[in-house]
């Protein structure tokens, strides 16, 4: 089967080994235990779950950082990990980050931060990194003039646009977006996710849109994957999942989104905090939050299992949520 | 400005110093071993000795102007030595972790645990005296300051942003560490290497006075500090010009150093 996807992750698992001295066995941090995942040239994935969820260590495997303790990302149709070359994987995949005050050297002046990569994956012709640099600055809003100053000469809104600059000037397929806007102030988010967009459009990119804010990710996913404890436990098209949603801890991170004509009154509320994944609980994991947990979810896992054409959900209840509205 | 004052202050007095380490033998208008006259031991200041004469009756003028060039010597090169070593072991510690960090930890406090003039002392016996081996001795043993500082500074670097996206970029591991840990780790570094410039000034004073350092008849503002000690209330000067060219030295390395710092760091430059 000719694989159409530009990345395809297949029952990846990621585990750390904590503690553990001379004489006790270290536990395993399960951070990302069995995901399926795909993205298509073009298309954007949001994904989508609270902090610890695994959310940034998936991101990690996929730049090839950390090595899958199970199962492989196939980036471009080809394995991604230590055994692939690095450079190949940098200019197929690129990340933008979430604080754009921590994520630009300070000492390097931003010309230095967009040609040092062009140098270092070949580009020799010093007229062309110059060129490079231009074009890269002009395509995010900014002057290439601008190119000499250093990054505390900018703000916030700039300096994350420096950011998606450093990520695109080596025209990568993929973009890891990892909480782009959230740093940023609300006047300026608009902004940049509008950048990302116009991008999207002018170089077909692709691109993984990491959020713990479901409005972000509305905004800017065809798709929509939401993790829970190192699993996904819902994905499916962004209207399925907005209007649609199965999986009890969707509809409680859906309920959160702040809405001026429900006023907040969520209806369904997720309760208590995230387990510990050292020591997941039996059953669904999600079972000790649940308002609809029975025992049945309190000793066996689900499986993701399609509910609708390109909509699957872990949970042992999803029929019953079918057709409620969320 | 501030900012300015320093470096021009701090770099004057440097360039003083180096200046007469470089041309000392030419502004000195005696020998400062040679001429030796104990008919003249112990003259105040005066038109003849600007700066008087010692017990042998030897210009401390002349002296100073030659003692410069071995003083500025084992201060500047044991400094190198240091900055390297400490560096070197700290940034890697730092930005490498395990069993390494545990390593070069356990090193740096053994080497804070010994006293570094006992230490250098060791190192001496075993290389012999000699400007080389006071080089040597005391750059081998005040580097941990350097290493704790750089090991620190590498550790909150590394968890940075900027150092993430170079990796994602696919650099390797010794280009993060030039390009994006030392250049953020090099302020505090050349604040202690230019500290600690004096402080290997006045070791080789100590070294040479207990006999390891610069064997006597040759003029080191140490050695001659250490000679003068007997004299200090009957004839001042044979401490106090040493003394001072230590002092002015020093001064100099550190407002230098200061100074540096501030025009090394972009964020302090005026914006635009």
């Amino acid at each position: 089967m000719a694989d159409s996807n530009l990345l395809s992750i297949e029952d990846l698992a990621v585990h750390f080994p904590i503690g553990g001295g001379m004489f006790s066995k270290p536990q395993m941090l399960r951070a990302v235990d069995g995901v399926n995942l795909s993205i298509k040239p073009g298309e954007s994935l949001g994904l989508v779950g609270e902090s610890g969820c695994g959310k940034s260590t998936l991101a990690l495997s996929i730049l090839g950082l950390v090595d899958p303790t199970r199962g492989r990302v196939m980036l471009d149709g080809k394995a991604v990990g230590s055994e692939a070359d690095r450079l190949e994987v940098a200019r197929t995949v690129q990340m933008v980050f979430q604080d754009p005050y921590a994520s630009l050297n300070p000492r390097q002046t931003v010309r230095r931060t967009l040609a040092a990569p062009l140098r270092l994956h070949g580009v020799s012709n010093e007229g062309e990194v110059a060129d490079r640099v231009a074009e890269m600055l002009r395509q995010v809003g900014l002057r290439p003039d601008q190119a000499d100053l250093y990054p505390h000469e900018f703000s916030g809104g700039q300096r994350q646009r420096i950011g998606i600059a450093r990520a695109l000037i080596l025209k990568p397929k993929l973009v890891i977006c990892d909480e782009p806007v959230s740093a940023l102030d609300v006047s300026i988010r608009a902004q940049i996710i509008n950048l990302l967009l116009e991008l999207q459009a002018e170089m077909g990119l692709s691109y993984l849109m990491i959020s713990h804010d479901l409005g972000v990710v509305e905004h800017m996913s065809d798709r929509v994957a939401v993790m829970y404890l190192g699993r996904i436990v819902e994905t499916g098209g962004w209207r399925e999942i907005f209007e649609q949603p199965r999986h009890p801890y969707t509809r409680a991170l859906i309920a959160a989104i702040p809405d001026p004509l429900t006023r907040g009154l969520a209806r369904e509320k997720a309760r208590g905090e995230i387990p510990s994944p050292l020591n997941p609980p039996p059953g669904c994991t999600f079972n000790p939050r649940c308002p609809h947990a029975t025992d049945h979810c309190r000793s066996a896992p689900p499986v993701l299992s399609p509910v609708d054409e390109g909509h699957l959900v872990s949970c042992w209840r999803a029929e019953e949520f079918a057709k409620e509205p969320a | 400005m501030k900012l300015r004052a320093n470096l021009a202050i701090g770099g004057g007095l440097t360039l003083l110093s180096l200046f007469v380490g470089v041309f000392g033998p030419w502004l000195a208008h005696t020998h400062p071993i040679m001429d030796a006259n104990l008919m003249n031991a112990e003259l105040p200041p005066s038109g003849e000795f600007w700066f008087g004469t010692d017990q042998q009756g030897r210009d401390i003028f002349s002296r100073v102007m030659y003692g410069a060039q071995i003083s500025l010597t084992v201060g500047i090169g044991s400094q190198l030595i240091n900055t390297a070593i400490g560096t070197t072991l700290g940034v890697t510690a730092g930005y490498w972790g395990g069993w390494w960090d545990d390593f070069v930890n356990g090193l740096t406090n053994l080497m804070l645990a010994i006293p570094s003039l006992i230490f250098a002392l060791a190192i001496m016996a075993i290389l012999g005296p000699g400007l080389t081996s006071l080089m040597i001795a005391l750059g081998l043993t005040n580097w941990s300051y350097t290493c704790r500082i750089s090991r620190a500074q590498a550790l909150a670097i590394k968890s940075q942003g900027y150092v993430q996206a170079a990796r994602v970029l696919g650099y390797g591991d010794m280009r993060i560490m030039f390009t994006q840990i030392l250049p953020n780790t090099l302020g505090p570094i050349i604040v202690i290497a230019t500290l600690g410039m004096g402080g290997s000034i006045l070791a080789e004073a100590a070294l040479s006075f207990l006999g390891l350092g610069v064997r006597p008849p040759s003029p080191s503002w140490g050695s001659m500090l250490s000679d003068a000690r007997e004299t200090i209330t009957t004839a001042p000067w044979l401490s106090l010009f040493p003394g001072l060219a230590i002092f002015l030295t020093v001064l100099g390395l550190n407002l230098l150093g200061d100074g540096l710092r501030d025009v090394l760091d972009p964020q302090s430059r005026s914006r635009r």
